[in-house]
């Protein structure tokens, strides 16, 4: 479940430099639009032939410039999930779905197809035409047809970009699951933080072609050097917890995660379970002395790494918990009242936390 | 009014045979030439594209003539056919088939072309991924969603091919039985004496064809946009 992905290519005045490696799981590409990452998907999948680039999907070497080797489109096994469904317009749904695995020459598995459908849900749609479907179920009809051609990786190329909110919501946890289910590794475009922090693995953030940082979700999303993600209204970082105990008494749970425990309100999952939870940085304040007066329960001693540079208002503030990274937002008049600086103990005062997904 | 003669009867068959063999032999070379000009790009297209407009333009007894020169007993292309396949098209009906095809040509290309440009080629994207090959591509995708502009176009060339004139009969001259088809046989009718009556009967028949035949084309054009979107 390993990808390696090198590539240079030029589109007009358009340079990509991209490299960028994940063991597995769900890799999401983040960054603005026109930064590449639809070219880095098609380049991943053979539609589009780089000037340079080596592409390796768990050992088998599916583009490699330097050995003149370039397979087509229609032999990478690598599925495909484009903005908009691409349903064959003139074939029923049951149809779209085995188009692919009509091709497939890697073995059947004739009970897969039945759970491809249950898993999407799209079983009662499977002799419509997709002109007869909405926005969100053609796209999943276009998941469950990548799916079923038995892909050796699936990219996923901001395939909920022209879904409406409520229909969103109803696909993510079917990708979700895809994640958790298959072992199959994702490749996941988007611009949309929501979807990344939810459903990522893996981060790579894509600045004008080029790879400005790549690795682990905690890890990335707490970099405060990266513009597109620092000056982010939503900026924050994901810490994965355990559910260590609940007091029913206050109606509140307590996490425990690396930076230490955390109260939230009473959630229901069971003590043990293991969740994913999102701090933003404007959820987080600082002080400089744990204050024993104040109302916030969630107080973490913290060391500060760096601050972003910053001339606005407010600047972040990366801090590392006992090995896990926070972000704070404080207004610029408090860094320089605290005399914020690298390596100053502080406390971090945690005002709000989110959910987003279960392990 | 209605009431044919023999003679008449064996050019209107002659006519749609000619027609209906003209379209269907050169079918798949059309298809294969749309393809080739919607969707490569290749130097030399557009001598491509000229050589397969040119009939449109040519005058048709010139057409007829060339043809005459290539395919006839004496023709380089003629004489080999008939040495070694046994095909003969000098003053058959064969030579009416082969001249209403190239006159019908340019019709049918553009009409497929224009049906397989229609398709959209980010369905062929998404097939390649899902491990077509391109042959499969275009026999899954691209040939199914250009199906009714295809079988339109052919409809056009057929009673374009009806009503071929001026190159058959360079080509192939104006037999009775061989040769003459519902536009030879109207032009004879309106050379001789007391001919009128004829000319007008079959003159009528073919507007009829005609008429019929554009409304069939236009029928299934509409039928192929709405498959293609959906809707």
């Amino acid at each position: 479940m390993t990808l390696a992905v090198t590539v240079t290519h030029r589109f007009g005045d358009f340079a990509l430099d991209a490299s960028f490696a994940s063991p597995g799981g769900l890799t999401a590409l983040f960054g603005a639009s026109g930064a590449g990452k639809t070219s880095l998907l098609r380049i991943v999948a053979g539609l589009v032939r780089p000037a340079s680039g080596r592409v390796e999907v768990d050992g088998t070497v599916l583009l490699d410039t330097a050995r003149r080797l370039c397979l087509p489109a229609h032999r990478r096994g690598v599925g495909y999930v484009f903005q908009e469904p691409r349903l064959l317009p003139h074939l029923s749904v049951r149809h779209n779905l085995g188009y692919g695995r009509w091709f497939s020459r890697r073995g059947g598995d004739p009970g897969e197809f039945g759970r491809v459908v249950e898993l999407l849900d799209i079983g009662r749609l499977l002799e419509r035409r997709p002109a007869a479907l909405s926005g969100g179920e053609a796209q999943r009809v276009a998941i469950g047809r990548a799916l079923l051609a038995r892909p050796r990786l699936l990219l996923m190329d901001e395939p909920l970009a022209s879904i409406d909110e409520p229909r969103k919501a109803e696909i993510i946890p079917y990708i979700e699951r895809l994640r958790d289910g298959s072992r199959v590794p994702i490749v996941y475009v988007s611009h949309a933080l929501d979807e990344i922090v939810r459903l990522a693995t893996t981060l790579v953030v894509l600045e004008h072609g080029r790879v400005a940082a790549a690795g682990d979700l905690a890890t990335v999303l707490g970099r405060v050097d990266l513009p597109i993600l620092a000056r982010r209204a939503d900026a924050g970082v994901v810490l994965d917890v355990e559910v260590a105990a609940h007091e029913p008494r206050w109606q509140l749970t307590v996490l425990r995660c690396q930076a230490g425990l955390l109260h939230v309100p009473a959630i229901e999952a069971a003590a043990g379970s293991r969740r994913r939870i999102w701090v933003r940085a404007r959820d987080v304040s600082l002080a400089l002395s744990a204050p024993a007066d104040s109302s916030i329960l969630n107080q973490l001693p913290a060391q500060v790494v760096r601050l972003a540079a910053s001339d606005g208002a407010s600047v972040d503030v990366q801090l590392d918990c006992s090995g896990a990274t926070l972000l704070a937002r404080v207004t610029r008049l408090s860094a320089e009242r605290l005399a914020l600086r690298p390596g100053l103990a502080v406390q971090a005062l945690v005002k709000g936390i989110a959910f987003e997904r279960a392990e | 009014m209605l009431d044919f003669s023999p003679d008449e009867l064996t050019a209107v068959r002659l006519s749609l045979r000619v027609a209906l063999v003209a379209v269907a032999a050169s079918l798949p070379l059309a298809i294969a030439t749309a393809w080739l000009l919607a969707r490569r790009r290749f130097p030399g297209v557009a001598l491509l594209e000229g050589l397969v407009h040119l009939p449109l333009t040519l005058p048709p007894v010139v057409t007829g003539y060339l043809l005459l020169r290539l395919f006839g007993h004496n023709g380089v292309v003629g004489a080999f056919l008939e040495r070694h396949l046994g095909l003969v098209f000098a003053f058959r009906w064969t030579g009416a088939a082969l001249a209403a095809a190239v006159m019908g040509f340019p019709l049918l290309v553009r009409a497929i072309r224009l049906a397989i440009e229609q398709v959209d080629r980010r369905l062929e994207e998404a097939a390649a991924t899902l491990g077509a090959a391109p042959p499969l591509v275009f026999a899954t995708v691209t040939l199914p969603l250009a199906a009714s502009g295809i079988v339109s176009g052919a409809v056009l060339a057929f009673a374009r091919s009806m009503g071929e004139f001026g190159a058959t009969i360079t080509f192939v001259s104006n037999i009775p039985g061989e040769t003459q088809t519902l536009a030879t046989a109207i032009y004879l009718f309106t050379q001789v004496p007391g001919g009128d009556a004829a000319a007008l009967r079959l003159a009528g028949l073919s507007i009829a064809l005609s008429v019929a035949a554009l409304v069939l084309s236009e029928w299934l054009d509409r039928r192929g946009r709405r498959k293609v979107t959906g809707r």
